[in-house]
């Protein structure tokens, strides 16, 4: 990706303002902001009900310096649909003459759940729009319940680990391949592992024409009980032990965007955040989930690989 | 609204649900702040590490893009800044030690309301 230069991003103003009242250490704010870092073209932004939309716009403030809409749960793809439709009808009839880009933010409540089938609705029906899911891995806003992304084995408020369940009992749905099942031009999965690969991937899915979908996972410090000067550390972790493989998809074609050098068990991983807590007792290591965890990674691994392989063929 | 400093009664507030743009830059969200990160300048290499990660915009850069400092009216102190530096020039300092330090809490030449809060 060429044009790329951070000293150039330094003296723009990101969409995204100061004075936002995320978390300290909220790894969502740091997602926004390093999604927008690359884009040029002045952009409309939808947020689906969630942290960053509650904490961005606390009436009657606004963090925003671009337009911003705030809408339900369940309905980001369906805003930013109509928004999009709306502005290619005024500008065939002359109203508009510049390039905007529409963007709609989502959390993984508002994503993998509530606001799927009108995600779905927007990719299939071919509108020139970037959703981007900024994936904490359950129910932050509202005080930490599961999803359809918490991972298994996670303590969330509705599935805690006590003596009888040892926190969530199922596996996340993936929704990376959801959307790539949708036949869109471009789907991505990243991390805050590397600045340059949210900044990349945003860049290229906003330049994309046509649909595209990017699926950041971001930690939350109180969700995921780590210190909130970790979240680079611990994404970093993620995507080492293969937890959460960065890849991108562009036109039907695989490619994988970082292939971790040496080999980091997922217990790593689980052994960093306090949601796993229950997992790592001193007196009883539930080792069959830890093993289990691992399984599921190595499977998911391999099922990209294979994926990867023979989209190149 | 926009300039026009913290809103103080109800009346303050603009009819409507249409919020103006980057009026958030009014809230001085460094209130928060349990520990403040320390700029060692003649460490830094301006990599603009923290600049990228930080969560709050609160890294400053002058027009040569090099890091001149961190604005403690928006800085939460998470340390995500000095977890990230790879020349180890943010240093993380409990709060505490800087109540008698005048004026710094604060962008500009007011002392800000932690500054007040706490008689400094």
């Amino acid at each position: 990706m060429s044009g790329l230069n951070i000293k150039e991003m330094t003296k723009r103003e990101g969409p995204l303002c100061e004075g936002h009242r995320m978390c300290p250490g909220c790894g969502a704010p740091t997602a926004v902001r390093q999604a927008f870092m690359g884009i040029d073209d002045p952009i409309v932004v939808v947020g689906a009900t969630g942290c960053m939309e509650v904490s961005s716009t606390v009436y009657p403030y606004s963090a925003w310096r671009v337009p911003f809409m705030h809408v339900a749960f369940e309905n980001a793809g369906a805003a930013i649909s109509g928004i999009e439709s709306a502005h290619k009808a005024l500008r065939g009839r002359g109203m508009f003459r510049e390039n905007i880009k529409f963007v709609a933010f989502g959390g993984d409540g508002g994503t993998y759940d509530i606001g799927l089938q009108a995600l779905s609705g927007a990719l299939e029906r071919g509108h020139d729009i970037t959703y981007i899911c900024y994936n904490n891995q359950g129910y932050m806003n509202t005080g930490a319940q599961r999803s359809g992304a918490t991972p298994k084995s996670a303590s969330a408020t509705t599935s805690p680990a006590g003596l009888k369940l040892p926190g969530k009992l199922q596996r996340p749905k993936n929704l990376t391949e959801i959307a790539e099942a949708h036949d869109i031009p471009y789907v991505a999965q990243t991390t805050l592992h590397n600045p340059m690969d949210v900044i990349t991937k945003v860049k290229r899915a906003v330049e994309t024409k046509g649909p595209a979908f990017v699926n950041i996972l971001v930690p939350c410090p109180l969700f995921w009980k780590i210190d909130p000067a970790d979240q680079a550390q611990v994404c970093k972790l993620a995507v080492d032990s293969r937890f959460w493989p960065v890849y991108e998809v562009a036109d039907g074609e695989y490619k994988l965007s970082y292939e971790p050098k040496k080999h980091v068990p997922v217990e790593d991983f689980l052994k960093s955040q306090g949601r796993y807590a229950h997992l790592f007792k001193r007196d009883a290591v539930r080792t069959d989930l830890i093993e289990s965890a691992q399984r599921d990674v190595d499977a998911q691994w391999e099922k990209l690989k294979m994926r990867i392989q023979s989209s190149q063929r | 609204m926009s300039g026009s400093g913290l809103l103080k009664c109800w009346q303050d507030v603009p009819p409507g649900t249409v919020t103006f743009g980057a009026t958030s830059r009014e809230v001085e969200t460094g209130l928060w702040r349990s520990m403040r990160p320390v700029l060692d300048a003649a460490k830094c290499v301006s990599c603009l590490k923290c600049w990228l990660q930080c969560p709050d915009a609160s890294i400053t850069t002058d027009s040569d893009a090099r890091v001149t400092g961190i604005d403690f009216f928006f800085c939460k102190g998470c340390g995500v800044c000095a977890k990230v530096c790879p020349a180890g020039a943010i240093s993380m300092c409990p709060e505490s030690d800087f109540l008698s330090a005048p004026a710094e809490a604060s962008r500009g030449a007011s002392p800000g309301k932690a500054g007040e809060l706490f008689g400094a």
